[in-house]
């Protein structure tokens, strides 16, 4: 027992087994952040007096939130979302890639692509799909011809608007991503006999994944409430589409709009939940602690729910 | 027998940069060459030019026999293709300062990852000699580790069991032990004693004077750019002939 010992021969040590004396003081008086608070609910409270005077018929959303043209929309809003952003991530991969190549042609033509769709509304860009019909009538491409009016469905002139607008925004994010990655991590790659492709594929976009994620995570946010355009632009029947249908019919025009409202704020947690795991998957190997997933964040609390006293130890 | 490396007036610019002005210099097989000089003596960058990464001007270098990075048909060069040059860099090994393990892989994924990809070996035989490269790095425990749980002492030596993994015939060292603290460094200088004990053809670029003296068959003094002195390490780093070699080793030894 040296270590006591040591510890018994110095006068300061508090004697062991008492512990010392907490701090008992009058704490500051933040009385600013009292008066903020009640500025901040009182006009929360305003807020919620004038929708609860409102002549809004509340009842009419939980009416109808599982209507099955509801749910139809729904899925439709998920479904065009999550091509779009497949075809935005497919051809920005490849956008950014060639931006990046030392080829002057393949570099500009990826330039110029990103200038068209990243410098017009993008619901200009769904007009002018579901309208191509009226200057190509007919489409050829070689192996598939059709009558433009029979292949430019709502869906289609959806798709090809929300993705290729989609496209641009994502080349540059992965762009970004590539150029954030070591120059010596593609050199070690290169020093061991590792090809552009494949260096690109196992080293350099792996680690660019971590700067790629969060924005793309962004980005299929924005892409699930922008889908909303393609109703007016493509009559294109998703979410917002089919809760108007309802409340042309039925005259709650602001109740189902209210009704999207909700259905937007669902799925927009929903994704980002989801982000949060794909995040901690290309978290690997990094020096920084993993965030919580949101599982975990739930057990902890409820955790800490179970004894009030704890945490204190 | 060929040199294992052979230089001939090799040049290199970077812009207005004159940073290789002429080297002349070959390394025989089985050799430990150690470079020495002050930093922006163009060490590094003829290491670099050795394994492609960097473009020779002007000159001519040759790996084991063959041009590196073109192919001569009377007087005429072509340069290779990324393929070619890739095949040529299989053969050859290299360490950098900054080690550049793969973040995102393990230890072993790290050395694994050549010999799968590029040899097309399955995981299970990389997986064997991955361990075994480990093993004798010291580091057998530590395979399943990822680089940021490792000390930089154990990262470069990982770097050393990745570069192995291809069983190259030269090994380039840029710097291996200057990112280290001072502690770590032995043990990475004693695997590189270990590699020179079995025969390994070594460039090694470094400030470890000892290591230089103890291990190196020979030792080449470069300064802006030129070889000023070459010989034995003990001859060189003892008896330097040249004012300039004299000035450097007056401050680092």
């Amino acid at each position: 027992m040296s270590v006591n010992t040591d510890k018994a021969g110095r006068t300061d040590a508090p004697p062991p087994g008492t512990a010392p004396e907490t701090i008992k003081a009058v704490p500051v008086r933040h009385y600013g952040r009292w008066i903020s608070a009640v500025v901040v609910l009182g006009l929360l409270g305003l807020i919620g007096k004038a929708f609860s005077e409102a002549d809004i018929r509340y009842e009419a959303v939980p009416d109808f939130l599982t209507d099955s043209s509801v749910i139809d929309g729904l899925f439709m809003t998920v479904w065009i979302s999550v091509l779009a952003m497949a075809v935005g991530l497919v051809l920005g991969i490849v956008l950014a890639v060639m931006r990046l190549s030392k080829n002057p042609v393949t570099s500009s033509v990826a330039w110029g692509y990103i200038w068209f769709f990243r410098g017009t509304p993008v619901y200009v860009q769904l007009l002018l799909w579901f309208n191509l019909a009226l200057v190509f009538p007919i489409i050829n491409l070689g192996f598939y011809k059709d009558e433009m009016s029979d292949f430019m469905t709502p869906f289609m002139a959806a798709l090809l608007g929300l993705g290729l607008n989609e496209a641009a925004y994502m080349s540059e994010i992965v762009r970004a991503g590539i150029q954030s990655v070591d120059e010596g991590q593609t050199e070690a790659s290169h020093a061991l006999g590792m090809s552009h492709g494949k260096t690109l594929r196992r080293v350099v976009l792996p680690q660019a994944m971590r700067v790629i994620v969060p924005p793309t995570g962004n980005e299929f946010l924005n892409m699930l409430k922008t889908s909303s355009l393609a109703a007016g632009a493509c009559q294109y029947t998703e979410l917002l589409r089919s809760t108007s249908n309802i409340g042309n019919t039925t005259g709650a025009v602001v109740e189902m709009l209210a009704l999207a409202v909700v259905w937007y704020l669902v799925l927009t947690s929903i994704f980002s939940v989801g982000q949060y795991y794909l995040e901690r998957h290309y978290a690997k190997g990094s020096q920084r602690s993993l965030p919580q997933t949101p599982l975990q964040r739930i057990t902890v609390n409820l955790k800490s729910l179970g004894r009030p006293s704890g945490g204190a130890a | 027998m060929t040199a294992m490396v052979k230089a001939e007036g090799v040049h290199k610019s970077f812009g207005a940069a004159h940073v290789l002005k002429g080297i002349d210099l070959e390394v025989a097989p089985r050799e430990v060459f150690c470079l020495v000089g002050p930093s922006g003596s163009g060490k590094s960058t003829f290491l670099r030019c050795i394994n492609h990464l960097e473009q020779i001007n002007a000159g001519r270098l040759y790996v084991d026999g063959n041009l590196v990075g073109y192919r001569q048909k009377g007087d005429k060069l072509f340069e290779l293709k990324d393929r070619e040059v890739a095949a040529q860099r299989r053969d050859i090994g290299m360490v950098f300062q900054r080690f550049n393990l793969f973040p995102h892989m393990t230890a072993i994924e790290n050395v694994m990852e050549a010999p799968v990809q590029v040899k097309g070996e399955t995981k299970a035989v990389a997986r064997e000699r991955a361990q075994r490269l480990l093993d004798r790095v010291g580091l057998a425990d530590k395979a399943g580790n990822y680089p940021s749980q490792l000390s930089g002492g154990q990262q470069q030596r990982v770097a050393i069991a990745r570069a192995l993994a291809m069983e190259p015939k030269l090994m380039l060292f840029d710097e291996p032990t200057s990112a280290l603290d001072p502690e770590l460094v032995g043990d990475v200088l004693d695997v590189m004693r270990g590699l020179a004990e079995d025969g390994m053809t070594m460039i090694v670029v470094t400030h470890e004077m000892g290591f230089a003296r103890e291990v190196g068959d020979s030792l080449v003094f470069m300064d802006d750019g030129v070889v000023v002195e070459s010989g034995h390490p003990r001859d060189v780093l003892t008896n330097p002939q040249q004012d300039r070699t004299k000035a450097f080793l007056s401050k680092v030894l």
